[in-house]
């Protein structure tokens, strides 16, 4: 089978079409959680109860483009494949039975089917566009509200199984790529300014200090009181803020003094990242910072920004073990990574 | 540096965050981390919903806001308890999560105090759900009309009781 192909297949649908500023903006998420009314919230329910839940709200989009996929009827490896697309989270995994998400034929719009709550819908789409992944998700839970009861109250709102997402359920976050504020040293001064606006930002590092990736997540912490459309006002206009912080810690970087020292760094990476023949996930994602860096900047020619943005997928274990087709020890992985990724950068494209 | 969830492992996984100007910083090993949804799969961890450090939050608060656990009164401890699901108030502390629909109803009065620490509101604006919401809405209104129509029989005025119960029928017939 055509490799080209079969990567299409693997990367998440929604990572096509156009990313609005997506120099900075990986991707925006909106999350809303609901539960029926009538039934007990997950962790209390029995089988028989979740599995009720899961019909119900199967034949609530049945004349609809989503198709129910069971975490019962698959392996492992293809569940995991779910979550490395974004499509489900990993606490889903932790007990399969009865458990399943809806999907859109995009793959834009998925409905987790109890995980915390009975549903958690998503809409996910790359680049800030978190207006229009908000008009996704409404749309998707007007059509389930239809047909079914929602545990509501008019004071307290959608009733959730954590109080932390009582009221909208709504959970709305942006992925940033921030490697020039990092590298000037900024970006932690920039992020805790976040916080006097009721928002949670995250970076994850490993050993270290650094963000993997550089990438970082903002998201709304309140859920109770506000309506969708403020939460979701307050962290465009926050991550337009940090937009611009990023870019003219990009421009400054370009300047005399130290654009030779950045394109060196990012032509390094490039360098190892397009040869190497054994490679770690966790090396692969910081070369791939620096590399998705240099090509924003047109620093790094002949390779484009979707290119790369494919490689942060790529990368992943069970991507990559769909992709080579087998069941691969971690040494055998760190070897079809490393090829996957010299094959996917020298596809001339664009 | 051992792991802040399970205390047994070595933590590897930092992260940092900040809420309303208060930053908290958790430590953990690769298993809790990928056990609370902060570093999936095998690899490499990415993120996919703060819940966890929201969870930590949570915690944190119904100590300061309801004292360590172990101060609970024995009649908070066992007899508050949610007569749809049967999840107690104790269940509630040592697992942050609410059992079922009605338990918001059940454990009002904790739930209140502790959405105003958290959300800092304690009432939904947002969307209103157009069936259930809609109900709740109706049953409001017939509330009132069978008020009205007590007062209305006991003014004799039999005519008008007459109309308020047709239309307590019509609305209790949406309700179907
Ligand atoms: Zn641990
Ligand atoms: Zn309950």
């Amino acid at each position: 089978m055509d490799l080209r192909k079969k990567i299409k297949e693997l990367l998440p649908g929604w990572l096509e079409g156009p990313a609005p500023e997506g120099d900075v903006v990986m991707s925006s998420r909106i999350r809303l959680a609901r539960n029926l009314q009538g039934y007990p919230f997950p962790h209390q329910a029995d089988g028989k109860a979740l599995e009720t839940v899961v019909e119900k709200v199967k034949n609530a989009l049945k004349r609809t483009t989503f198709t129910l996929k069971r975490l019962d009827d698959m392996g492992q490896s293809d569940r995991l494949l779910l979550v490395e697309q974004y499509l489900v989270s990993p606490d889903l995994l932790k007990n399969p039975s009865h458990r399943g998400v809806m999907v859109n034929p995009e793959q834009t719009v998925a409905i987790m089917l109890n995980e915390e709550d009975h549903m958690r819908i998503q809409s996910i789409l790359p680049g800030l566009a978190l207006q229009e992944a908000w008009e996704e998700a409404n749309r998707t839970d007007d059509l389930v509200e239809a047909e079914l009861d929602y545990a509501f109250t008019e004071k307290a709102g959608y009733l959730t199984t954590c109080p932390t997402n009582v009221g909208t359920g709504l959970r709305a976050s942006v992925m940033l790529h921030l490697p020039a504020l990092q590298m000037v040293g900024q970006v932690k001064k920039v992020l805790s300014v976040l916080s006097n606006v009721g928002l949670s930002v995250r970076g994850i590092y490993g050993e270290g200090t650094e963000a993997a990736g550089n990438l970082y997540q903002i998201s709304n912490q309140v859920t109770l009181g506000l309506t969708e459309e403020e939460i979701i006002g307050k962290i465009v206009s926050v991550t337009k803020q940090v937009m611009d912080q990023e870019r003219s810690a990009r421009e400054a970087l370009l300047g005399k003094d130290s654009r030779l020292q950045l394109e060196d760094r990012v032509h390094r990476a490039y360098g190892i990242l397009s040869e190497a023949r054994l490679i770690t996930s966790e090396e692969a994602l910081k070369l791939w910072d620096h590399v998705l860096l240099g090509v924003k900047l047109g620093l790094i020619s002949g390779v484009t920004v979707e290119q790369v943005n494919e490689l942060f997928f790529l990368i992943r274990p069970a991507i990559l073990q769909h992709l080579i087709g087998s069941d691969l020890p971690p040494h055998e992985r760190d070897y079809y990574r490393a090829e996957v990724i010299r094959n996917h950068l020298k596809t001339k494209r664009g | 540096m051992w792991c802040e969830r399970c205390k047994q492992r070595p933590a590897t996984v930092h992260i940092t965050q900040v809420v309303n100007n208060h930053k908290t910083e958790s430590h953990l090993c690769v298993t809790c981390a990928q056990e609370s949804g902060v570093a999936p799969g095998k690899e490499l961890g990415f993120l996919f919903e703060p819940n966890f450090s929201f969870h930590n939050l949570l915690t944190s608060l119904m100590e300061s806001e309801f004292g360590p656990q172990s101060a609970l009164s024995p009649y908070q401890a066992g007899i508050e308890r949610c007569s749809t699901c049967g999840l107690t108030f104790t269940d509630f502390r040592q697992i942050g999560l609410l059992g079922c629909g009605d338990c918001y109803q059940a454990f009002g009065r904790f739930l209140g105090p502790l959405f105003r620490r958290v959300h800092g509101h304690i009432s939904h604006t947002g969307k209103v759900p157009k069936r259930t919401g809609g109900k709740v809405r109706i049953k409001k209104e017939i509330e009132e009309l069978r008020r009205k129509l007590q007062e209305a029989i006991a003014r004799e005025a039999y005519e008008e009781a007459a109309r308020l119960r047709d239309e307590i029928r019509a609305k209790e017939e949406k309700l179907k």
